[in-house]
């Protein structure tokens, strides 16, 4: 599905990383492989260290502290918000919803709209595409996006397959207006026949948690995990971004009338590096066009390795230059989505600590 | 190419011998980890990059499969 998008822009994204970091090699003897085969796994995928909450810690503490930092620092004035779009599969609870929970500590007006959306790898892509359709609305001036992640808390330690890679953060992206007319072109596809590929077997509706689904089980390959945990198929995921994404990105510049060499950066969801390698050199891109550095650095936070991405590669870069620049998310669902933007003038983007 | 691809193969995983395999897949000598691994060694030694498409366990499953993929990234036998 072509999407078409008028008169938006993003003026400001902030990720929030927890001060937490654990290392590839503190948890190198918890899996059942050699440390010698870990390590040059390590290499190969970009595993270096990845930013975990402390025990207790849950999204809306991370989203809270974001704002919060926003409003001291008078980057956002709370009562412009008119819309609060959050985007996460660790909620705080099954209900309320957890964006109604951040509306309440930060004391935000009551005439406005706050939802939660269940989305992960695209989930900022599903919270853009969404906070311009809400922009569309006369009243609503400003939208904030938060994406936001403890996947951490749903990781077996003994789980090589997934426990390398999986880092918890927030973010908080400002959607708006923009006086400067523009054009943003998106395109998004789902299949929920891969559904099972990425996900948490039980503790939801269908299989609540017992004392049976918290049961260690070793797979195939080695890895050990209880139906509690997340299971990922990494090499049908593999398989899926190598063949479904490239015709996504190329479609999504056809329509747009731009070549590859128009767009300065590509900002993709980060799973491994060598995935992300492989997509470059399949679109025929440099790779230093689309950064795989987030991962090694941090881990990757579902929704909101894309915002990162942006923060700590372009950081404050974009509070005065402009890039043209192509996102593209991909994973649970199976979903994946595209989109390209103009981006300039930002009044922040970098990276805090809880 | 068949002796520096064994060379790689045996650098990964020294254990098993490869000239002896039917399907480095089938008899565990491989695992998906091992194909990631053996892509990146493939890459940097003959100076190519392997279709991501491509990298699925058939490719991998002897080493006339693997000759057949550099051949086809555009390796010269």
């Amino acid at each position: 599905m072509n999407l078409k998008f008028q008169n938006k822009k993003i003026s400001g994204i902030l990720t929030i990383m927890p001060k937490n970091e654990v290392k590839f090699e503190d948890g190198i003897h918890n899996y059942s492989f050699s440390v010698a085969k870990s390590m040059k796994l390590k290499l190969v995928m970009g595993y270096n260290s990845t930013r975990i909450v402390e025990d207790g810690v849950c999204i809306s503490d991370l989203c809270t502290h974001g704002l919060n930092y926003l409003f001291e620092k008078k980057l956002l004035n709370k009562d412009e918000i008119d819309a609060l779009i959050l985007v996460t599969q660790s909620p705080d609870y099954f209900l309320p919803p957890t964006s109604s929970v951040i509306q309440g500590n930060l004391g935000l007006k009551r005439d406005m709209l706050a939802m939660d959306i269940n989305q992960g790898c695209a989930g900022f892509l599903m919270g853009l595409f969404q906070s311009f359709q809400l922009l569309e609305q006369e009243e609503i001036n400003k939208v904030v996006l938060l994406n936001a992640d403890v996947l951490s808390r749903k990781v077996s330690k003994r789980d090589r397959n997934s426990n390398p890679l999986i880092g918890d953060a927030a973010s908080v992206t400002i959607v708006e207006k923009s006086e400067t007319p523009n054009t943003i072109y998106g395109n998004i596809r789902m299949d929920g026949s891969g559904s099972d590929v990425l996900m948490i077997p039980a503790g939801g509706f269908r299989a609540p948690s017992t004392s049976e689904t918290s049961k260690m089980t070793e797979d195939a390959a080695g890895n050990f995990r209880a139906l509690d945990h997340l299971v990922m198929k990494g090499d049908e995921v593999f398989n899926f971004v190598q063949r479904e994404v490239p015709p996504l990105i190329e479609d999504l510049l056809i329509k747009a009338n731009q070549k590859k060499e128009d767009v300065d950066y590509f900002m993709c969801h980060q799973p491994n590096k060598f995935m992300l390698q492989k997509l470059a050199d399949k679109l025929g891109i440099p790779r230093e066009k689309m950064p795989s550095n987030i991962v090694e650095n941090f881990g990757n936070a579902s929704g909101v390795s894309i915002p990162t991405a942006i923060t700590y590669n372009l950081g404050e870069r974009l509070l005065n230059d402009s890039f043209n620049i192509c996102f593209a998310g991909f994973g649970v669902g199976l979903t994946w989505a595209s989109l390209l933007m103009e981006m300039s003038n930002l009044r922040f983007c970098e990276i805090i600590e809880f | 190419m068949k002796k520096e691809i064994i060379k790689i193969l045996e650098e990964l995983r020294p254990e098993f011998d490869f000239n002896e395999s039917v399907n480095f897949i089938e008899e565990g000598m491989l695992d998906s980890f091992d194909v990631v691994r053996l892509v990146g060694e493939l890459d940097s030694r003959f100076g190519i990059s392997i279709d991501g498409t491509d990298i699925i366990p058939e490719n991998f499953k002897d080493v006339d499969k693997i000759i057949e993929l550099l051949t086809k990234n555009g390796v010269k036998s």
